[in-house]
């Protein structure tokens, strides 16, 4: 391992530098966004900063408020030879540029029999916990998972969310990279440098033969932490974190479902209609006769994410959620 | 021609009195956040004041008003009862909206403030269909729509306006042109010299007055309302302001030049009004500190409410997602 593996970075940090990387590498990556550029803080989390001072605000743009000019000019550019980085600051925000994602992004490769394709990606962010009401929180990765054409990554460490943001930018299709606002200050392991984690492929944090839990994103930390507390009651868990939820690397799940028989699917996004949902039905074909227990899913309420305090600390999947659900599956 | 109709002494007191209730509490939840009783981001709408007071002294309780997360001038000017208001900032059960909606989303329907959006730009279709529904019930009522300068620059702007100006809507477009959206200057991020400018694309008039001006403004929103009630359609304002305390609360406006600031700072439209009121002779030192004295004992008295009011029951969250009795 190189020295830098053993230093420790943030996720915006991460971000920061595996888009530096892949700008220097490649003169065709181009990233735009609203106030992304140094003149405007380098991006609301600081993501993109210094950017536009090194490669200029040719490759480098801030934009106007306006979603569907965002994507719809990263579609158009990645149609055209670049590859573009568009910043959606605020997962929510994609809503306003669902056309051209879901239409034209997720499409085209497609709809012109392989003529053209779309290597761009959405970069984006989300999670409850700071007050910040019903319209600025959301987990859509099931929107756009059910989406034939996208790529849906959702990292939960710095170094996963640099090594796989640069396989999403040299991916020659659309990519929505999901972040999520509290880990970007969550300090992890810096990644090596140069250094690209291939998309569909879930990484087994913690091995174990009892029950296999699966996640991915914030709610992994969650997941681990109550894999921690069972530790010390002699059960042992395989922690499974997911990184790409499109494609899904269910081999990997299936394997684990198949040794342990126990499987909870835990994500902040509502359960409802999930990926959980997914996860549990592929589990169920497959595995039917061998699992000892149905597979449980945890996830947020449904209900739009809620203001008030304790209402939002109820909304999420917390440990105790999550260990409850663990509990039920080991019965 | 130049307009020399003056507001009532009457009117523009009222307009003052909703101003500096405006200012106190915007003062006060930053107090209420610093010490920790309300986590949420705070947008505050410091320097904006005068253009929601001199509106709302033309419109009719039951008139809309549709505005954003930047909204609590827009909802006080409304009328908004104060005790449940700040129990929606402070996330408590007896909110306007029992802690669900939180400061972006701060609506109550019985003041004519159905939505609050913390999506720019989102507000302004919306209001054409509460327009819609007024020019179809032929009630005279006229619905304002808020937004920012940022805002005028995203698909729903445009395509509102133009829907409004077809269906000669009932709908009056507040553009609060305070300069930035986030850390981005107007110039940046806007091809026009002027918002007002876009308006003659729509076939609509556009006014651009300065909002930070009690009398302007007044008139300015006067000449709209009464073209919405008369039925001749829709107007874009463009309200030309500033907002002191940056995009949200802990943003320390850095992208702003520092004369930019200091100049907006030295003419703060709330004591510039005073002095005005007080030049012009139409009220006193004295009756103009009542006016502020009344207002903080007003706010004081929701403040304790609020804070002494219990949070919303966790079972709440099954709740209002749909109808009470169907299946959520
Ligand atoms: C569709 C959408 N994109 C981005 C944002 C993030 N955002 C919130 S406020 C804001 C700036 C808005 O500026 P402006 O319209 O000028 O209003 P102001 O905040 O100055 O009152 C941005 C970009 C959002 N809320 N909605
Ligand atoms: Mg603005």
């Amino acid at each position: 391992m190189s020295t830098t593996a053993q230093k420790k970075i943030n996720t915006a940090q991460a971000i920061n530098f595996a888009l530096h990387d892949a700008m220097e590498l490649d003169r065709s990556v181009v990233v735009l966004g609203e106030d992304i550029a140094d003149d405007q803080g380098g991006g609301v989390f600081k993501c993109t900063a210094g950017l536009s001072a090194k490669y200029g605000t040719g490759r480098v743009k801030s934009t106007p408020i306006a979603e569907q000019a965002i994507v719809g000019a990263a579609v158009g550019g990645a149609l055209a030879g670049l590859r573009p980085v568009a910043e959606i600051m605020l997962m929510n925000f994609t809503t306003v540029a669902m056309d051209q994602i879901v239409n034209h992004a997720a499409k085209l490769r497609f709809m012109t029999g392989g003529q053209t394709h779309v290597p761009l990606v959405i970069r984006t962010t989300t999670g409850a916990g700071f007050g910040t009401g019903g319209q600025h929180a959301d987990y859509l990765e099931a929107w756009f998972a059910h989406t034939a054409g996208l790529k849906v990554v959702a990292p939960a460490t710095p170094a996963d969310a640099y090594g796989l943001l640069l396989s999403c930018i040299f991916d020659d299709d659309p990519c929505i990279f999901i972040e999520n606002l509290p880990l970007y200050f969550q300090p992890g392991d810096a990644p090596v440098r140069g250094e690209r984690i291939p998309l569909g492929k879930a990484k087994v944090v913690q091995e174990g033969s009892d029950i296999t839990l699966v996640s991915y994103s914030r709610t992994l930390h969650e997941v681990v932490a109550a894999a921690k507390g069972l530790a010390k009651e002699g059960i042992s868990a395989e922690v499974i974190d997911l990184r790409s939820i499109a494609p899904l690397d269910f081999d990997t799940v299936r394997a684990s479902a198949a040794k342990t028989g126990r499987v909870v699917v835990a994500h902040e996004a509502q359960v409802d209609f999930g990926v959980g949902a997914e996860i549990a039905a592929r589990l169920h074909k497959d595995l039917f006769g061998t699992l000892k227990a149905p597979v449980a899913r945890v996830g947020a309420a449904r209900s739009p994410v809620p203001f008030s305090k304790p209402l939002e600390t109820a909304f999420v999947p917390t440990r105790e959620r999550i260990l409850a659900a663990i509990r039920e599956t080991l019965d | 021609m130049s307009d020399t109709h003056q507001p009532s002494k009457e009117t523009l007191l009222e307009i003052y009195r909703i101003a500096t209730l405006i200012k106190q509490a915007d003062d006060r939840f930053i107090e209420l956040i610093k010490a920790g009783q309300i986590a949420s981001p705070y947008y505050s709408p410091r320097g904006q004041e005068l253009i929601p007071a001199a509106i709302s002294v033309n419109l009719k309780p039951s008139d809309y008003v549709v505005t954003t997360y930047r909204g609590i001038h827009d909802q006080l000017a409304k009328g908004i009862p104060l005790k449940p208001f700040v129990a929606e900032l402070l996330g408590r059960a007896t909110g306007t909206c029992k802690g669900k909606g939180g400061p972006m989303h701060i609506t109550h329907v019985a003041s004519g403030l159905p939505v609050t959006t913390g999506i720019v730009g989102a507000g302004l279709p919306i209001a054409n269909g509460l327009a819609w529904a007024a020019q179809l019930n032929g009630t005279d009522q006229v619905t304002v729509v808020n937004f920012g300068d940022g805002a005028s620059n995203i698909g729903a702007f445009h395509e509102a306006l133009n829907l409004a100006a077809v269906w000669k809507l009932p709908v009056i477009f507040v553009c609060q042109n305070n300069r930035y959206a986030e850390h981005t200057h107007y110039s940046l991020g806007t091809g026009a010299a002027t918002i007002a400018d876009r308006a003659i694309g729509y076939g609509i008039p556009g006014v651009e007055v300065d909002g930070n001006d009690a009398v302007q403004m007044w008139r300015a929103a006067r000449d709209a309302v009464a073209r919405a009630r008369a039925g001749e359609g829709p107007t874009l304002i463009e309200a030309n302001t500033f907002r002191f305390r940056g995009h949200l609360l802990g943003d320390d406006s850095h992208y702003i030049p520092k004369e930019e600031m200091a100049e907006a700072v030295a003419a703060d439209p709330v004591p510039r009004m005073r002095a005005w009121l007080i030049g012009q002779g139409h009220a006193s030192d004295s009756q103009l500190a009542a006016i502020e004295a009344a207002n903080v004992a007003a706010f004081e008295e929701a403040v304790e409410f609020g804070l002494a009011s219990p949070y919303p029951d966790v079972s709440e969250l099954d709740k209002d997602v749909v109808a009470e009795g169907a299946h959520a």
